[in-house]
C-alpha cells in the first residue's frame, strides 16, 4: 500500500479549510487505505488527517485502541465529514503532530465531546467521546479547518489555572 | 559557530527583551531557546545565543544595553544543542501554606525514584500575612508512575496538596 508523503509546517496547505466529501467511491476507500498505511508508517501517531497529505478534504482516521495505558474509545475509526456537535468541560493535554517534528506543546481542549460523522460509505456515524479520544478527534478535526496544535499552545504557568485530570 | 548562554537579571522594566535582542540581532548572533521569568519583581532571561566571535566580544554586545537598563549579564560558552527535546510523561502539582523546604523535599523524593525534572516553575501566592506556595513540575518518572506516587505519597499528608498526573503525549 502506498506510503504517502506528510507535509510539514510552514507548508501553507496545512493552513487551508479542507472541502466536505461528495463521492462516497471507491477511490475515496483507496484514498483512506493508503492515508492509514501513512498513519502506520509514521513514529506511532493516533490519529491523521487527509490535509497532512495534501488532500483538502474533510477526512480523518482516529484509532487510540493500542495505548500503552489503555483509555476508552470505540476502536479504529474513519470519519467523513466529522463534525462536533456538543462540547463539556476542559483538561490540558500534551500534544505532537506528525506535521511539527520535534516539538510537542501543552494545549486545552473539550473533555467530552459528540461527534457525527460518515463512514467510508456514506453511513452516518454517532459517538459520544471523551477523554484521549474525545482529544484525539479535536486535534484531527483541527487539521481540518487549517488548524496546528501550534495554535491552540497555552502557556505552562497557565496549566495549574485550568488543569483537570483527564483520561 | 559558537554558542554561548547569556543569563540576564536586573529589575523589571517594558523593553528589556527588545533591546537585548536587537543587540545580539544587530551584532550578528542568532538565538536558540530562551526562557524568560520575572521573579519577585524581577526581570531574568537566559537566552542560547548562537555567535562567531568570543565570549567577551558577545558580552561587549549586549555591555551598552545592560548599561542602560541596570542589567547584571553572565556568560558561558555551552556545546549547543538545539532539537534535544524529552517529552514529559508526569506532571506534579504541589501546594500548600508556604513554608521551608517544600521543593528540596518534593524534589529530593522525585530524585529518589529516578525522576527528571524538565520543567520546574513555582509562585508564592494567598496574601503576605498567609503566603501559599505552588509549583508544578513536569519530568520523565524513570521508574514509572506507580514509584513517583508512593515516594510522594508521604509528603502530602502534611501540608501540602501533591497531585501526580500521567502525561500520556498526543501524536496525530
Amino acid at each position: 500500500m502506498t506510503v504517502l508523503d506528510i507535509l510539514t509546517y510552514p507548508d501553507v496547505r496545512l493552513k487551508r479549510e479542507s472541502l466536505p466529501v461528495e463521492t462516497f467511491d471507491t477511490a475515496l476507500r483507496t484514498f483512506v487505505a493508503e492515508l492509514e498505511a501513512t498513519r502506520l508508517a509514521g513514529p506511532g501517531a493516533v490519529g491523521i488527517a487527509a490535509p497532512q497529505v495534501g488532500r483538502p478534504q474533510r477526512i480523518v482516521i482516529v484509532d487510540v485502541s493500542q495505548m500503552k495505558r489503555p483509555v476508552p474509545n470505540h476502536g479504529h475509526l474513519v470519519l467523513v465529514n466529522p463534525e462536533i456537535t456538543a462540547w463539556d468541560g476542559y483538561a490540558v493535554g500534551r500534544e505532537g503532530c506528525l506535521s511539527v517534528p520535534d516539538y510537542t506543546g501543552n494545549v486545552i481542549r473539550a473533555e467530552r465531546i459528540q461527534l457525527v460523522a460518515c463512514d467510508p460509505y456514506g453511513q452516518r456515524l454517532e459517538f459520544a467521546m471523551d477523554g484521549f479520544e474525545a482529544r484525539a478527534v479535536q486535534h484531527e478535526l483541527d487539521h481540518l479547518d487549517g488548524l496546528l496544535f501550534l495554535d491552540r499552545l497555552v502557556s505552562r504557568r497557565n496549566d495549574l489555572f485550568r488543569r483537570k485530570t483527564y483520561r | 559557530m559558537n554558542w554561548f548562554m547569556l543569563t540576564v537579571v536586573g529589575e523589571d522594566r517594558p523593553g528589556i527583551v527588545a533591546q537585548l535582542t536587537a543587540a545580539l540581532y544587530q551584532g550578528g548572533c542568532n538565538l536558540g531557546e530562551a526562557a524568560m521569568a520575572r521573579l519577585g519583581g524581577n526581570f531574568s532571561v537566559m537566552l542560547m545565543v548562537q555567535h562567531t566571535g568570543t565570549l567577551e566580544r558577545l558580552l561587549a554586545l549586549v555591555d551598552p544595553v545592560a548599561q542602560e537598563l541596570g542589567l547584571h549579564v553572565h556568560g558561558d560558552r555551552i556545546e549547543g544543542h538545539l532539537h534535544r527535546h524529552l517529552i514529559p510523561d508526569v506532571r506534579v502539582t504541589v501546594y500548600g501554606a508556604d513554608r521551608s523546604g517544600i521543593v528540596a523535599q518534593v524534589t529530593g523524593a522525585l530524585a529518589a525514584v529516578g525522576c527528571n525534572i524538565l520543567d520546574l516553575q513555582s509562585d508564592v501566592g494567598g496574601s503576605e500575612a498567609r503566603p501559599m506556595y505552588v509549583m508544578t513540575l513536569e519530568g520523565q518518572t524513570g521508574n514509572g508512575i506507580e514509584a513517583l506516587e508512593a515516594a510522594l505519597a508521604p509528603l502530602g499528608r502534611d501540608d501540602i496538596e501533591i497531585e501526580v498526573q500521567p502525561i500520556e503525549t498526543l501524536i496525530g
